[in-house]
C-alpha cells in the first residue's frame, strides 16, 4: 500500500503517522508539504494532527486553501482514500471533502487523554477488521473536537451508517452531537475523526488498537 | 474603501465562549446580563471604488475563507 501524508506549516503527528505507516505496511510514505501542487500516485493520503497555520481564523480554514489541498480533493473525488486525523478531520470539514464543523470543546478545555470508543461501521476500508460494537481506547488531544452538524445531516450521516466511531457512554470528551468521533464521506473513501488511532499502534507507546485501522487499509487498498 | 465583516454564531448553535463570559461577567456583579454571544470582527482594506463590486467580492470573501457558514453567519459594512 503506497501512502502520503500532507505535511502543513505546524503539523505534528505527520511523524506519528509516518512511523505508524512504515512499521505497518513496510514502506516508507511519501511527505507531501503543503505547497506541493501534485501528490504522487498513492492508495492512502493521510491528513495528520497538529495545528496548521496555527489554526488561524478557524482551525483547519488556511489549511483548506492550501495549494495542496486541491489536489487532495481532486483525488478524494476520483475515489483515492483519504484519512483525515483530529486537526486533517479539521482540515476535511473546512474543504468540504466532509459535512458539519468541528467547533470549541463545550468545556473550553483543551483535552489530552485516553477515551472509549465504540467502532459502529465495520462496511469500510477503515475498518473491516475490528468487529462491530467493539471497544478501543485511543487518545485524543485537541480544543475544536466538538463535531456540529444540523439534525438533517446527523440523521442522513447515521441513515447511511457514515458514523463509523462514536465515543463510549459517558466518554465524550468535547460535546460532540449524539457522541460522534469518526465519520465518512458520502462515497465511504474519506474518514475524519478527531481521537488519534497512530499513535497507539505499538504497546512501547500505551496500546495497539489504533493497529486495526491500518491492518483494515492494507487488505483493502494493497 | 474600508469594510469591516462581523462573523458570528448562527442562531441555534451553541455558543461556550459566550457562555463562559455570561457568567465571569455575572460572577463580577453585572447581574442584569443575559445570553452572551462573542464573535469575530475583520477589517479589510480594499483598492475597490464601486460599492456594487466591493460588496460582491466581500460576500464572495465571506463564503469561501472568512465565515464557516455550516456554524457561521456574516454581515458586511462597507464604509468609503
Amino acid at each position: 500500500m503506497k501512502s502520503a501524508v500532507v505535511v502543513f506549516p505546524a503539523s505534528n503527528c505527520d511523524r506519528d503517522a509516518a512511523v505508524a505507516l512504515e512499521h505497518l505496511t513496510g514502506e516508507k510514505p511519501h511527505m507531501a508539504w503543503h505547497a506541493d501542487t501534485d501528490l504522487p500516485d498513492v492508495d492512502l493520503i493521510v491528513l495528520p494532527g497538529g495545528f496548521a497555520y496555527g489554526d488561524y481564523l478557524r482551525c483547519g480554514a488556511m489549511a483548506a486553501q492550501s495549494r495542496i489541498m486541491r489536489d487532495v480533493k481532486k483525488k478524494a473525488d476520483q475515489g483515492v482514500t483519504v484519512l483525515g486525523i483530529c486537526n486533517g478531520f479539521q482540515v476535511l470539514t473546512e474543504t468540504g471533502l466532509l459535512p458539519g464543523a468541528l467547533m470549541r470543546n463545550a468545556q473550553l478545555k483543551f483535552v489530552c487523554k485516553p477515551v472509549g470508543l465504540e467502532v459502529e461501521e465495520t462496511q469500510s476500508v477503515f475498518t473491516r477488521k475490528y468487529d462491530k460494537g467493539q471497544k478501543l481506547s485511543f487518545p485524543v488531544a485537541h480544543g475544536d473536537g466538538n463535531y456540529f452538524a444540523d439534525d438533517e445531516t446527523l440523521d442522513r450521516l447515521e441513515g447511511e451508517g457514515r458514523v463509523v466511531f462514536r465515543y463510549a457512554q459517558g466518554e465524550n470528551p468535547n460535546g460532540s452531537a449524539r457522541n460522534i468521533a469518526g465519520i465518512l464521506s458520502e462515497k465511504r473513501n474519506v474518514l475524519g475523526l478527531m481521537p488519534h488511532p497512530e499513535r497507539v499502534c505499538d504497546p512501547m507507546l500505551g496500546g495497539t488498537d489504533g493497529v486495526g485501522l491500518f491492518q483494515s487499509l492494507i487488505e483493502a487498498l494493497s | 474603501m474600508k469594510a469591516r465583516v462581523f462573523v458570528t454564531l448562527k442562531n441555534g448553535v451553541l455558543d461556550p465562549q459566550g457562555k463562559a463570559i455570561g457568567n465571569a461577567l455575572h460572577g463580577l456583579g453585572f447581574g442584569q446580563v443575559g445570553a452572551v454571544r462573542q464573535g469575530k470582527v475583520i477589517d479589510i482594506e480594499l483598492e475597490e471604488r464601486d460599492h456594487a463590486k466591493a460588496q460582491a467580492s466581500l460576500k464572495d470573501m465571506c463564503e469561501k475563507l472568512l465565515a464557516n457558514t455550516v456554524i457561521e453567519k456574516y454581515e458586511i459594512e462597507l464604509k468609503s
